[in-house]
C-alpha cells in the first residue's frame, strides 16, 4: 500500500473517462465520462493527503468535498441541457448535433 | 487497510468503469456508473476519509446517478446507432495513460506506508467549514443555486413560441 498505486489507479480511472468521453456518440455518456475524470483527481487528492508528511490538517478532504459539489452541480446544468437539446433536436447523439459545422 | 481489499476494489471498480466506457446498453452503463462511484467511496473509507466517502455515495448514487437513470430514459428511443466502435478514443487513452504512468513512475514519490492519523470526524469538518473555509462554502452555495436556477431555466418549456 503505497502512494504510487493509488496514484496508478487513479491514472486508470481518469484514461477509461477519457476514453468515454472521446468515443461514446451519447451526450449523457460525455458527462459520465467528465464526471469519472473528476471522481479520479478526487482520488489523488485524498491519498496526497493521506501519504503527506503531516497529515493532521485535512486540506485533501476539504478540496474532495468543494470538488463533489461543484461536480454535482455540473451535473445537474450538463443534464439539463442534455433534455434541452433532445427537445429541440430530438436527438442526443453528438454526430447529428452538427449545426454549427461550417 | 490490506491489499487483497485494495485489489478487490481496484479490481471492481476498473471493470465497472470500463463497463461504463462500453455497454451499448445505456440503462446497463448507466447502473455500472453506480457500481463504480460505490468503488471510489470504498477507496475514501481505505484511505481514512470517510466522510468523503458516505458524501460521495448521497451525492453520486443518490442524486446523481438517479438523475441519469431519468435521463436515459427520457431520452429513451434514441440508442446509440453507430455500433462501430471509435479507436481514436481508445489511442488517445492509452496515450494519456501511458503519459501517467512513464510521470507517476519517474517521480521520487515518498515510499513510506501512511502514518496514524485521528479520524477526521464530522465535528471537525464541520468546524473548519464555518471558520477556515466560510468563504468557499459561500461561493459553493451561490454556485448550487446559480445551477439550480439555470438548470430549471434550461428544462422550462418556452411558451413564446
Amino acid at each position: 500500500m503505497t502512494l504510487s498505486i493509488f496514484l496508478i489507479v487513479s491514472a486508470a480511472l481518469f484514461c477509461i473517462g477519457v476514453l468515454a468521453a472521446l468515443s461514446r456518440r451519447h451526450a449523457i455518456f460525455i458527462l459520465i465520462g467528465i464526471e469519472m475524470m473528476l471522481a479520479a483527481a478526487n482520488i489523488n487528492f485524498i491519498a496526497f493527503w493521506r501519504f503527506a508528511p503531516s497529515p493532521a490538517q485535512p486540506i485533501g478532504v476539504m478540496v474532495a468535498i468543494f470538488s463533489i459539489a461543484i461536480a454535482a452541480a455540473e451535473a445537474a446544468v450538463g443534464l439539463a441541457m442534455v433534455i434541452a437539446v433532445y427537445r429541440h433536436f430530438r436527438t442526443t447523439n453528438v454526430d447529428q448535433l452538427d449545426q454549427l459545422k461550417g | 487497510m490490506s491489499a487483497v481489499t485494495f485489489a478487490i476494489i481496484a479490481i471492481l471498480t476498473l471493470a465497472a468503469a470500463l463497463a461504463v466506457a462500453t455497454l451499448q446498453k445505456l440503462m446497463h452503463a448507466a447502473l455500472s456508473f453506480a457500481v463504480m462511484f460505490l468503488g471510489i467511496s470504498a477507496f475514501f473509507f481505505l484511505l481514512g476519509a470517510e466522510f468523503v466517502g458516505l458524501v460521495q455515495v448521497f451525492v453520486y448514487i443518490g442524486a446523481v446517478a438517479v438523475l441519469i437513470v431519468f435521463t436515459v430514459l427520457l431520452t429513451r428511443h434514441d440508442q446509440e446507432k453507430t455500433r462501430g466502435f471509435n479507436w481514436s478514443g481508445v489511442v488517445v487513452a492509452l496515450a494519456v495513460f501511458g503519459g501517467l504512468i512513464w510521470a507517476i513512475t519517474k517521480t521520487k514519490l515518498l515510499q513510506s506506508a501512511p502514518r496514524p492519523i485521528e479520524p477526521i470526524t464530522v465535528h471537525r469538518i464541520g468546524e473548519l467549514l464555518m471558520t477556515s473555509y466560510v468563504w468557499p462554502v459561500l461561493c459553493v452555495g451561490v454556485l448550487l443555486t446559480a445551477a439550480l436556477i439555470g438548470a430549471l431555466i434550461l428544462v422550462m418549456e418556452d411558451k413564446g413560441q
